[in-house]
This record gives C-alpha cells, structure tokens and sequence, in this order.
C-alpha cells in the first residue's frame, strides 16, 4: 500500500532553489532515507551550523523572518530568543509539534512520511541555536507510518554520528526521541502539548510564565512545528538573501509554505509554493478549480480555526497580512472549498460538533459555550429554531472570542461561526421556524446569553 | 467511570515483558509519570482495552496515584476503558470529509453492521468511533482501520474493506 501522503506534488516539477521543502521528495512518495538524502545534500546545513555560534543561528533565523507553520504565524527567531540567557539553566528542551489534527491539515504528514531527515536535520540544528540537549517529537498517535520513518531515520542519523554525543566531533550533544499521542485536538496547544507530554491531562497551562522560561518538567522548552523546524536548515544553508528572495512581491512573509486546496476541486493537493501567491493561482493553476457541476460558494484559507471567505477574496494574496486584509488569518496555508451543495449550518453544526467535542473541559466558556453553538446550530438545521438563535449565537461569538478563554480553542471555534453567519445570514434564518410559537424560550435563552 | 472504578474488581497481572517495556519507557523522560500514556496504549494493545487493574498496576510501576492513571486514561480518546471489538474504525467527522460525506459511510456503517457512534458489534468483531481530521484532506473522506488508513472511501468500497479484518 503506497503512503497516504502520496500526491500530485510526488510529480509535479521542483527544484532545490525554490522548493526548500520538497525538492528531495521522490516521484514513487517512497521515503528518502539517510545515505539518498545526503546525496541530496542533506545534513550539509548541520555541518556549517555545528561550527557556528548558537546565538549566531537564532540571529539568522530571525533576520531570515521566519514565522511558524503551525497556524498562529508567530516570528521563530523571536521565539527563540525568549530562551533563558542564564547558562546555568543547562537543561533544555526542544518540542516539534507534530500533533498535526487541524481540520484540513495534511502537511506535516508529508513532511514527516516522505522526508523524516529533513525534520532531524532541522531539529538538530535548532537544538543547537536553542542548547537543547534533549528533542521530543510529539507526534499524533494515528500518523502510525510516520512514527516507523521518524524513529528509522533517527537510528540512521545515531549510527552516522548525527545525533547523540559529540554529534560530528562538534563537542555538541543532542538525544531526539519520538512520543506518540493518544487522540484529542488540544494536545497541539503548545501548554496542553507540554502537559501532554509530562504524562497529564492535556489542559493548557498560563502564560506567562511562557514555555521559554518555565515549559516541560520546569526546564526552559520551545515548542516548534514540523514545518517550521524543516525550514530551518535552507535558512542556515543558502542564507538570508536566498531566503528573503523566494516569496513574491508583496509578502511581508519570507520563504515558501506547504499549501494546498481541498474540497469539489478538480486536482486536490498541497503543495510547496511563495508566500504571497495570491489564493486565486492556488485555487486555479493548482487545485484546477472546481469540479464540473459544482461552484465555490466559500473557502476557508488554512483550517478550521479560520474565517471563512468568499469567492471575490481569492485575489487575497496568501501570507499573514495578505489574508489579514481580507478578514481572517491564514492558519496553516490549506485552504478549502465550500461547494454550493453544502449548507452553511450544516458545515457550521459539524464544525461547532468538533470543537464541541474537543474542548478539554478546563474553562467555563469553552466548556459550556461550545455545546450550547451545537445545540442552536441542530435546532436551525431541523429548521425548528427559535427566534433570538442567531443574536445567541452571535453572543456567543463574542464571548468566546479571543482573550475570554483560557486558550486559542474556543477563539478558534467561533471565528468560522462569526463569519459564516456574516456572509450567509439567510442561510441560518431560514432555520427558524415558521409556526415558531415558542418566543417565551427564545426571550429566556437570551437572557441566560446577556 | 463507573462508581464502583475505585474498588478493584478485577486482578490484573502486568507480564514480565509488559512490565519490562514500560519501565523502559519511562528511562525516555525526566519524570516516570511522561510513560502514562504510553503504557496504557502498551496495555492496550495487549488486552484490546484498560481494565479497572490495569490502572492500578500502571500506577504501580510508575509510582504514581492510580487517580492521575485514571485521569489519563479517560482523558484521551484513543485509550478504551471498555471492552471494544477486535477491529477499530475510525471515521474522520471533521469538515472536509462532511464534504466528503462521511455521514454516508456511518450511515451504510449502522446499517450493515448494526452500529452507531460509540457501539460494538455483537459479535464483538468491530467498534465504530469518531476521529479528528486523518491529515488525508484531499483524499477525503478517509477512515482508518486499526492502523491502516483509506482515502477516498465510498459506502460501496468501505464494506469491501470490512472483508479484510474478520
């Protein structure tokens, strides 16, 4: 059985200039392993960082301008200098975030099936910038090919002296060790990712204090994606100009992303394209646009998290600020297509049902909030709503928004509810019942909302 | 949990080799309590399930309070407290694969096999269960089935599927 990740971008066309990412990738999807990825110049990026300053490295990376592929876009090298500068603190870690679950995010599976040793290449290379001596990848316990190739190629790199003591005679150690999860969305919150990983319930933790200073069993810890860390030996190989010079003109971002576009498209997939590309090539020249008899009614530009957009937005240029114009974020770069046979207040039940679902439980608003969207959103798909649901779900909307939970879970729930009912407010009227008698319960209901 | 969890009801002996794996596990971390989960798949993967002793043996070999396993345990969805059938089908209910329609595949699922969300077959041969997006999105709709996964799965080619895991 060919692996999952297998895809258009195995065949399309790539080159190591452009393509940072992929360009190693195999026509078969067949994974390449340690001696075909050092004659593809893998782990040459390592060797010039073990010889260079740690500070030197989070330098570049921050000059480079990288941001995180994990959805929030936070500045890496920004990050990375949160670490202690007190050399007393000697023990430290470094999480990759591999608990890829993001509704509509098939990347970092790539990444990890097809090329595991440009994940511990970048890996090493950030323990060295960040004087970890320790790496955890914690890795979605369903990705089961992906933790056999990971846990391959780090033997490998042991066995040719690319992890472990006095990593090639640098004087630098560095243990990586894959840790597999057991289900729920909220381990890819980085604090409920650290409470995850000390054997807990998966619930977030208060920031501050910020991993940086206080993450995994008390030791300073930075917690990157998978796509983060894999840019990061281009950045330390070909260097900043290099770097600087991918995205098009008109990104404020750097370098290129794993993007992609799913739903009644003709030609699914993602690929590893310029920040900045507007999202209308993406859909079009990638994805093929939509399949004959469909129309796009709607997209969402980077997972479930994110706002949904309308077609006139595709001229929306795809980095942070680019799709921040438009209204919502860019997440994690995988857009989808909402067809016109699809209601929006079914999509928004079963959206609303997920992150229902998932929520850890730890915060009132979430907990209680989420349940109560669900409700509102199966009554109006029944059409049996109740005049007053929409302005509650709208309350709801704001009070989960952001700063009102204790996490971005919640936020994330409601950013698509806000929009979708924003561009497609008849759709959820028409929910509400007619013959509706029942104005006492929808007055209390909204009540119980102020 | 059942009000009757805390009382062990049922003895459970870790094998030498179950015992061994774990406190394997737990030289992986700075702290015995990181192996929890892990251990609870290993048990899991022995027995098909965790069983009220399991919580306090694990508990035991970690040093931990059998509360906090128990915690864990039912915290993550992927860990069964109950007994489940011998093959698991994970159908991914999140957005893409909605477009997809994987409500259909429940649907053509319930009605074959007898079984909604959550259920086990009679005879104890297959447990339906949701999951969070499989990372398979333009593929989709996609289901997992124990530890391989499909894409582009139809009513049609998902009881085909079936056949392969009696």
């Amino acid at each position: 059985m060919s692996l999952t990740s297998l895809g258009p971008i195995n065949s399309s066309a790539r080159s190591e200039e452009q393509h940072p990412l992929t360009w190693r990738l195999r026509e078969d999807g067949a994974p390449v392993w340690l001696d075909e990825y050092r004659a593809k110049n893998g782990y040459q990026a390592a060797e010039t960082a073990l010889k260079q300053a740690p500070d030197d490295l989070v330098n570049q990376v921050k000059e480079a301008g990288l941001k995180g592929r994990g959805g929030a876009g936070f500045p890496t090298g920004v990050k990375w200098s949160l670490m202690p500068k007190d050399e007393s603190l000697d023990i430290r870690y470094l999480l990759c975030n591999a608990d890829e679950m993001e509704p509509n995010t098939w990347k970092d599976r790539l990444l990890m099936e097809q090329l595991p040793h440009l994940l511990v290449e970048g890996m090493l290379i950030s323990a060295r910038a960040l004087k970890a001596y320790r790496g955890y990848i914690f890795l979605r316990g369903e990705y089961v090919d992906a933790a056999r190739h990971l846990n391959r190629a780090i033997v490998e790199a042991r066995e040719a002296g690319l992890l472990g003591k006095n990593i090639l005679g640098s004087g630098f150690d560095f243990e990586l060790i894959v840790h597999t999860g057991a289900g729920r969305y909220i381990c890819g919150e980085e604090t409920a990712l650290i409470s995850s990983l000390e054997g807990r319930r998966a619930n977030p933790r208060s920031k501050p204090p910020f991993p940086a200073a206080v993450g995994v069993w008390g030791k300073p810890t930075c917690v990157n994606n998978v796509e983060t860390l894999c840019n990061v030996p281009s950045i330390i190989g070909n260097g900043i100009p290099w770097y600087q010079g991918l995205a098009r003109e008109g990104s404020e971002d750097h370098g290129t992303k794993l993007m992609g576009f799913s739903g009644k498209v003709k030609n699914p997939g993602v690929w590893e394209l310029p920040l900045g590309i507007p999202a209308r090539e993406l859909f079009e020249d990638y994805a093929g646009g939509m399949r004959d008899g469909y129309t796009l009614k709607a997209w969402q530009p980077g997972g479930a998290g994110t706002g949904f957009l309308l077609p006139e937005h595709l001229d929306a240029q795809m980095f942070s600020g680019g799709i921040g114009k438009v209204g919502t974020r860019m997440g994690t770069g995988l857009a989808l297509a909402v067809d016109d046979s699809v209601s929006m207040v079914s999509l928004l039940r079963n959206m609303e049902e997920f992150f229902s679902r998932e929520s850890c439980g730890w915060c009132t608003p979430c907990r209680d909030g989420l349940p109560w969207s669900v409700k509102i959103l199966r009554a109006l798909e029944r059409g049996e709503g109740n005049p007053g649901d929409i302005e509650t779900l709208l309350q709801l909307v704001s009070g989960l928004g952001p700063g009102k939970t204790f996490c971005a879970h919640a936020p994330g729930a409601v950013e698509p509810l806000g929009s979708a009912i924003k561009y497609f407010r008849d759709e959820f009227e028409a929910g509400v019942s007619k013959e509706s008698g029942t104005e006492d319960v929808a007055t209390l209901q909204m009540d119980i909302g102020a | 949990m059942s009000n009757n969890a805390l009382i062990m009801t049922d003895r459970f002996e870790l094998s030498g080799a179950l015992r061994a794996a774990i406190e394997e596990e737990m030289h992986h971390y700075e702290d015995p309590r990181s192996a929890s989960i892990e251990a609870l798949k290993m048990v899991q993967k022995e027995h098909g399930w965790v069983p009220d002793g399991a919580i306090y043996a694990v508990a035991g070999v970690l040093g931990i309070p059998a509360s906090d396993v128990e915690g864990v345990a039912t915290f993550y969805s992927q860990i069964f407290r109950q007994p489940v059938g011998r093959h698991i089908i994970l159908v991914c209910d999140s957005m893409t694969c909605f477009i997809g329609g994987h409500e259909s595949l429940i649907d053509r699922l319930g009605e074959h096999l007898g079984i909604g969300i959550g259920q086990t077959t009679s005879d104890d041969r297959f447990t339906l269960l949701p999951v969070c997006c499989l990372g398979n999105c333009d593929k989709a709709p996609a289901v997992m089935i124990d530890d391989d996964t499909f894409s582009s799965v139809t009513p049609d080619s998902l009881l085909q599927l079936l056949e392969q895991y009696p």
